[in-house]
């Protein structure tokens, strides 16, 4: 009985493992993002990323300021002075102040919403996508992305990560690496930091339960084991009379 | 296999311990379902303080606004009309707010005028009696449902006065004076709706 | 205390004379096997899980917006502006997979010890409609959130219908009540999701218990403990090998249920979405009906079924054959009590051939379930870059399905033509553990 309950415990971890082994295989093996939702500074890093440089053009509609401030620690006072620009309420979601029909003529279609965006292509996509940008002059907006060819949006944050370009392999179209063409405001570490925690402010807005998960979940398992031993030992105990 | 010894201590004291854990367990994980029905960040939002400009209204107006769904009337009483306030004490329910209707303002409102400013009534619309939104009628002079009518609040409902300050007339359906929100000034021009003058700091 | 009981008991027994028996029936002189091993466990475990989605469902609906231009949304406001709405919506979809989880491991054993066989047909067809039922309700639930998995699963099942001759194309339209899934497809789905079959699968649950009950549950030594030798400490008239399901088998199951929460739990709380097999990466992406996602499959525990439905070609002009493949795959283990014809129940006891077949057909579920999920597409050119992927994955899939197929098939010849060579059954039941 113990041994199979071991053995079965064993197997749903595996399972687990499995699924996630792959998931990385079905991404093509993206390099892990590194992104830790549990890290307040660096979610706090991630917001000021995300209102000074994303907001103009994306919303985050399903979350609201209030629940940023709460979430993140931050006092309304500061939020309402350094991460809303559009004039909203506190409690207002934070929707972006570009009229969608000038988006549309702009980049061609109106930039996503970006409320789910972690959820729906996972934290080690976006932070491969932030930096994946390079210089492609036949595009509309004069970027592209390696991970998301042909994708219509300019690169806000090139004067902190640089301006890079495609190196090919003489004769061919797939692209070999990108290359840093021109330097920009941060180091190279530097940027992958900015861009783990723009992904991980992403990651928690497209899921902020996430942090009341963590807290409550470790108290539950704790609570059910318990009851589980003596549940278990409840059995025993009545199970003495049969032979 | 049948004369064996059970110990009944033992057993009894697993299945209470074990129902008490697992009734604990109930009750725990009722509470998240209970929670659910509490007002939503949504709701919450909606029920956020309402900032109101007041410069624009003239003395012996109201201003109906919206806070948390209900209306809230911000009335600029006029000399004429504080100064008729006292003349009706007479006729009032509870004039002094302090015995039915002491709940019905916060302590800084507990006065005659049951306001912060005597100029400024803020009340919500709202008649005691049944939830009726009573008509604002500030002129002084004889009214069909009052020959000595001072200016204040009719319920078309039915049938409940209320003076300048909100206080309710005695002899009429409704309870108690109209409830006065947490509210206070932000400036001479602004006031907020919901939150008190010491939570504002 | 214990007055205040015997007295309320008492009040019950004058006024309703008839509920008492009940209760002894089915619980405290309800004699089980006593040899239950841990592929018992997962009957009470549905039980469990169906009270978890009626209760967490019924909270849901009280947040959520049935319509087309809203549902998304809802599901988003119940995930984060409703007090605790994420943890009732994860309790919610992590149990619609356990749900299978745990059916799938219930059916296993039934296969395993000959559950089905006569005189439990009955049994085994109650819980096979309940399987049926299941599966409708489990597919209506997943399109409510109206993402694009939602939208899209719901077009495609429901394109299965207009395969059929003649009626097929006007029967899509009937289903969806419109052009494409729609606002009335998704009211009608929340209607039956919410009532109707949750209504039709409680039915059949209290038809399926309250038949076991008249036979009498089976064991793995597959002995019949109602019909064997009497007499033990409950009396002399009962069944030797029986113990009263209250309390044994109601405290054994208890400490499963603790076993089983603390699963559910760490799912619940630490990986929801379950590396995005529970719950869809794509099905957080709104519904677009103009926009196919990439990765289109169903929801995993339909993928056995639907890769029958994808390794059968159409011929003829019609792609029916693959329907009826899909459907045939569940209608033979309807007719289970009567494709098996062997006279030993339990896989303890019966011939090799039998112990093979059943294993070649767990490994054909689990490799359909591979070519459904797409793990197979993504496999083989990881491992063989030059393959051609649809050969192969057609290949592997149509043998797959060959061997479940070939399961019941071999299973009625073995039984009737006198290949199986059983050990002999015990009389009395054997402890393992």
């Amino acid at each position: 009985m113990t041994k199979r309950a071991l053995l079965s415990i064993v197997l749903a971890f595996g399972l687990l493992a499995g699924s996630r082994t792959l998931r990385a295989a079905e991404e093509g093996a993206l390099p892990p993002a590194g992104t830790n939702v549990g890290d307040r500074a660096s979610l706090q890093r991630g917001a000021r990323l995300f209102f000074n440089y994303c907001v103009g053009c994306h919303s985050i509609k399903y979350a609201r300021y209030s629940r940023i401030a709460e979430d993140l620690g931050l006092g309304e006072q500061e939020v309402m002075d350094n991460l809303n620009f559009t004039g909203a309420k506190f409690q207002d979601p934070v929707v972006s102040h570009m009229p969608a029909d000038l988006a549309q003529q702009w980049f061609g279609k109106a930039p996503p919403d970006l409320s789910l965006e972690v959820r729906a292509k996972t934290a080690d996509w976006v932070y491969a996508y932030l930096n994946g940008f390079y210089l492609d002059p036949t595009r509309p907006v004069g970027w592209n992305n390696r991970i998301f060819p042909n994708a219509s949006m300019p690169f806000p944050l090139w004067e902190l990560q640089g301006v890079q370009v495609a190196v090919r392999q003489p004769g061919s179209e797939e692209i070999d690496r990108l290359s840093m063409a021109q330097p920009g405001k941060l180091s190279l570490a530097e940027y992958q930091r900015a861009a783990r925690d723009l992904t991980a402010f992403l990651e928690y807005v497209s899921e902020p339960a996430a942090l009341q998960r963590h807290r409550y979940g470790i108290w539950v398992l704790l609570f059910l084991v318990g009851f589980t031993l003596l549940a278990y030992a409840l059995k025993r105990e009545y199970w003495k009379d049969v032979h | 296999m049948v004369n064996e010894v059970v110990d009944h201590g033992r057993r009894r004291f697993l299945t209470v311990t074990t129902s008490v854990v697992g009734g604990v367990g109930v009750v725990a994980a009722a509470v998240p379902f209970i929670k659910s029905w509490e007002p939503s960040a949504r709701a919450r939002a909606a029920g956020a303080p309402v900032t109101v400009d007041i410069s624009k209204i003239e003395p012996g107006q109201k201003l109906t606004v919206a806070w948390r769904s209900l209306p809230v009337f911000i009335v600029n009483r006029s000399k004429a009309q504080l100064d008729a306030l006292p003349g009706v004490d007479g006729r009032l329910a509870d004039p002094k707010s302090d015995r039915v209707s002491a709940g019905q303002q916060p302590a800084y409102a507990q006065n005659e005028t049951r306001s912060i400013k005597p100029e400024w009534l803020v009340v919500i619309g709202i008649c005691t009696h049944l939830g009726c939104v009573p008509d604002f009628v500030p002129k002084v002079g004889a009214e069909p449902f009052d020959p000595d009518w001072r200016g204040g609040f009719y319920c078309p409902c039915h049938k409940s006065r209320y003076d300048m300050a909100g206080r309710v007339f005695a002899g009429v359906p409704a309870p108690k004076n109209l409830e006065v929100p947490k509210y206070h000034f932000v400036d001479d021009h602004t006031i907020q709706i919901g939150v008190d003058p010491k939570e504002a700091g | 205390m214990a007055t205040v009981f015997s007295r309320l008991g008492a009040w019950f027994t004058e006024r309703a004379p008839g509920l008492a028996p009940v209760y002894r029936k089915h619980v405290t002189e309800y004699y089980a096997p006593k040899n239950f091993n841990l592929w018992y466990y997962f009957g009470s475990l549905a039980l469990l899980v169906l009270v978890n989605q009626i209760l967490t469902g019924i909270f849901l609906t009280m947040n959520y917006k049935t319509s087309a231009a809203e549902a998304f949304d809802s599901v988003e406001y119940i995930m984060r502006d409703v007090e605790w709405g994420w943890l009732i919506r994860y309790m919610h979809s992590t149990g619609a997979s356990l749900f299978f989880v745990v059916v799938f491991l219930h059916m296993f054993r039934g296969l395993m010890y000959g559950s089905y066989q006569k005189p439990r047909e009955l049994v085994w067809i109650l819980g096979m409609l309940i399987f049926l039922v299941l599966m409708a309700e489990a597919f209506m639930g997943y399109v409510l959130p109206w993402g694009n998995m939602s939208f899209w699963g719901a077009k495609v099942i429901i394109s299965l219908f207009g395969t059929i001759p003649v009626i097929g194309g006007s029967l899509v339209e009937w289903i969806m009540g419109d052009y494409l899934p729609a606002d009335a497809t998704l009211n009608r789905f929340f209607a039956l999701h919410v009532i109707a079959l949750p209504l039709v699968l409680l039915l059949l649950v209290v038809l399926h218990l309250a038949a076991l009950h008249e036979v009498g549950s089976n064991n793995p030594d597959g002995v019949d403990v109602k019909h064997g030798p009497k007499g033990s400490r409950w009396g002399a008239d009962k069944p030797a090998d029986g113990i009263p399901f209250h309390p044994y088998y109601t405290v054994k199951d208890l400490s499963g249920v603790g076993f089983f929460l603390i699963v559910a739990a760490f799912i619940v709380f630490f990986e929801p979405t379950f590396g995005g097999w529970f719950l869809e990466h794509d099905n957080f992406v709104p519904a677009n009906n103009l926009a196919t996602p990439l990765h289109i499959k169903p929801v995993w525990y339909f993928t056995p079924f639907y890769a029958i439905l994808r390794m059968v070609p159409s011929f003829f002009g019609t792609a029916i054959w693959g329907v009826i493949g899909m459907f045939g795959a569940i209608a033979l283990l309807f007719l289970m009590p009567w494709i098996d014809a062997g006279k030993v129940r339990s896989i303890r006891y019966r011939g090799t051939g039998f112990k093979v077949a059943l294993g070649l057909f767990v490994l054909s579920f689990f490799g359909l379930a591979l070519v459904g999920m797409g793990v197979t597409a993504e496999a083989i050119p990881a491992w063989f870059p030059h393959a051609d992927v649809t050969v192969w994955e057609n290949l592997f899939g149509r043998l797959m399905a060959l061997l479940y197929f070939g399961y019941f098939l071999f299973l009625g010849l073995y039984t009737r033509l006198g290949w199986e060579t059983t050990k002999p059954v015990p009389e009395r039941v054997t402890t393992h553990d």
